[in-house]
């Protein structure tokens, strides 16, 4: 999470002097269920990085070729569109069958 | 050239495409997804994107003190005013070309404005349609979630008859907003030197051609998003995109293109599903269906929408070729 700066810090009349700050922020704490990325059972057709609101989805290009390397949670906040859009997700399937597995953030706390 | 998903995933792996996160618009908020779809199109196609946004969700929760989520050249001035302040912008790069005095004259730009419903169906009306009839070439973007969201729903011209807002909640007396939706689409497509389009982001295909189309015709265009809100929709967060579909099955938002005064459809529904189906899905609608008059309600919407599907359909063969201007 960024520090708050005080006012000697801060440019003349609260000018934003850079771009894409907001990437300091860390929009992950707001996360109720956490999605989980099964690797084997994903197809890469790249519908949860294009629907993330939140650009949370991590992809790297491989041979040219889109992959799905995994979610950045640090911004993610769980609103659970990228395993709703899954093809490879939905209630049919037993959890192990899927992409994504949507679990609650409170079985990830110490 | 028609885009697809995996170009702009292989383009976009590890850049920013003009919207970064961190912003604070609600989990599963579509309204992200529209700019991000946008400036995507426009920087594959080789676009320098110019952002402008009129006051609204995507404006307030984008551009929290002391952050910024835009990573390209970004101007906000006041509700009502986007299409001027970016129809300035626009002319004022005019005028550096003209001069010469462009540091690089081979650049090409894309001049975007984003704009909710209220800035741009109420609010912002006026300068969207002075900037329109000058003839800039722009592109404007509304992401229509059909109501003053950003301070907690109140009634907005976009907002659906029937559906509870804080300033005409359902009650004994009134069912809601009685007056059905504004259609923008024609009041915008009036101005004939236009394009005009419809999308939504559950047709992201149909989304990137027609910001293609906007990019390359000469004269402004005007590209209405249908954008879903989690919060005021009553709808659960991952609930977006399915809303959407049905909004397009059901003919709530017909995918159409006018150019020039030419009509066409690009997404012909077989049978339109009934419009009950989209209220029963929505938690907005709740307290209308409890009333004893909400089949009344329905029909009415009904009617509505099957009439707008055929003039439509009319439209479209009558306009075939025929540009009005």
């Amino acid at each position: 999470m960024a520090e708050l700066k005080n006012w000697k810090e801060l440019p003349i009349g609260g000018v934003i002097d850079k771009p894409a700050t907001a990437k300091e922020y860390q929009t992950g704490t707001w996360r109720v269920i956490r999605p989980i990325y099964q690797a084997e059972n994903c197809i890469h057709c790249m519908f949860c990085w294009l629907y993330c609101p939140d650009q949370a989805v991590e992809i790297e290009v491989v041979d040219g070729k889109p992959k799905m390397k995994g979610f950045n949670y640090y911004y993610c906040k769980g609103c659970g569109l990228c395993a709703n859009v899954c093809p490879k997700t939905n209630d049919k399937l037993p959890e192990e069958k899927r992409a994504i597995v949507m679990k609650p953030e409170t079985e990830f706390q110490e | 050239m028609a885009l697809n998903i995996m170009q702009l995933a292989t383009n976009f792996a590890d850049k920013n495409p003009g919207i970064t996160p961190g912003h604070r618009l609600c989990p599963g908020c579509a309204a992200p997804n529209v700019a991000k779809f946008a400036l995507m199109t426009a920087q594959s196609l080789g676009y320098t994107p110019i952002v402008g946004l009129a006051t609204g969700c995507l404006e307030v929760s984008t551009t929290i003190f002391p952050f910024t989520a835009w990573n390209v050249p970004y101007i906000h001035n006041a509700f009502e005013n986007v299409a001027a302040t970016v129809s300035g912008v626009e002319t004022a790069y005019r005028a550096l070309a003209k001069k010469g005095r462009l540091v690089d004259p081979e650049k090409k730009y894309a001049f975007f404005a984003f704009g909710g419903d209220g800035g741009t169906y109420d609010i912002g009306l006026q300068s969207l349609s002075g900037a329109v009839e000058r003839g800039h070439k722009f592109i404007y973007i509304v992401y229509d979630n059909e109501g003053y969201m950003n301070t907690g729903n109140q009634r907005s011209g976009a907002t659906p008859p029937g559906s509870q807002t804080t300033t005409q909640p359902v009650g004994k007396k009134l069912p809601g907003k009685v007056q059905l939706k504004k259609n923008i689409v024609e009041i915008m497509a009036g101005h004939e030197n236009v394009y005009v389009a419809t999308v939504s982001t559950s047709e992201p295909m149909d989304f990137f051609k027609k910001i293609e189309k906007a990019l390359q015709f000469d004269g402004p265009s005007f590209i209405a998003a249908f954008s879903p809100c989690v919060r005021f929709w009553r709808i659960s967060e991952d609930k977006a995109v399915d809303i959407s579909k049905l909004a397009i099955e059901t003919g709530y938002w017909p995918l159409y293109e006018v150019e020039r005064g030419v009509y066409r459809i690009t997404k012909k529904v077989k049978e339109l599903k009934p419009v009950k189906e989209f209220i029963k899905a929505q938690g907005r609608f709740r307290n209308l269906l409890k009333r004893p008059d909400a089949e009344e309600i329905i029909n009415e919407v009904q009617e509505y929408i099957t009439r707008r599907w055929e003039r439509l359909q009319i439209l479209e063969e009558a306009t075939k070729d025929k540009p009005i201007r």
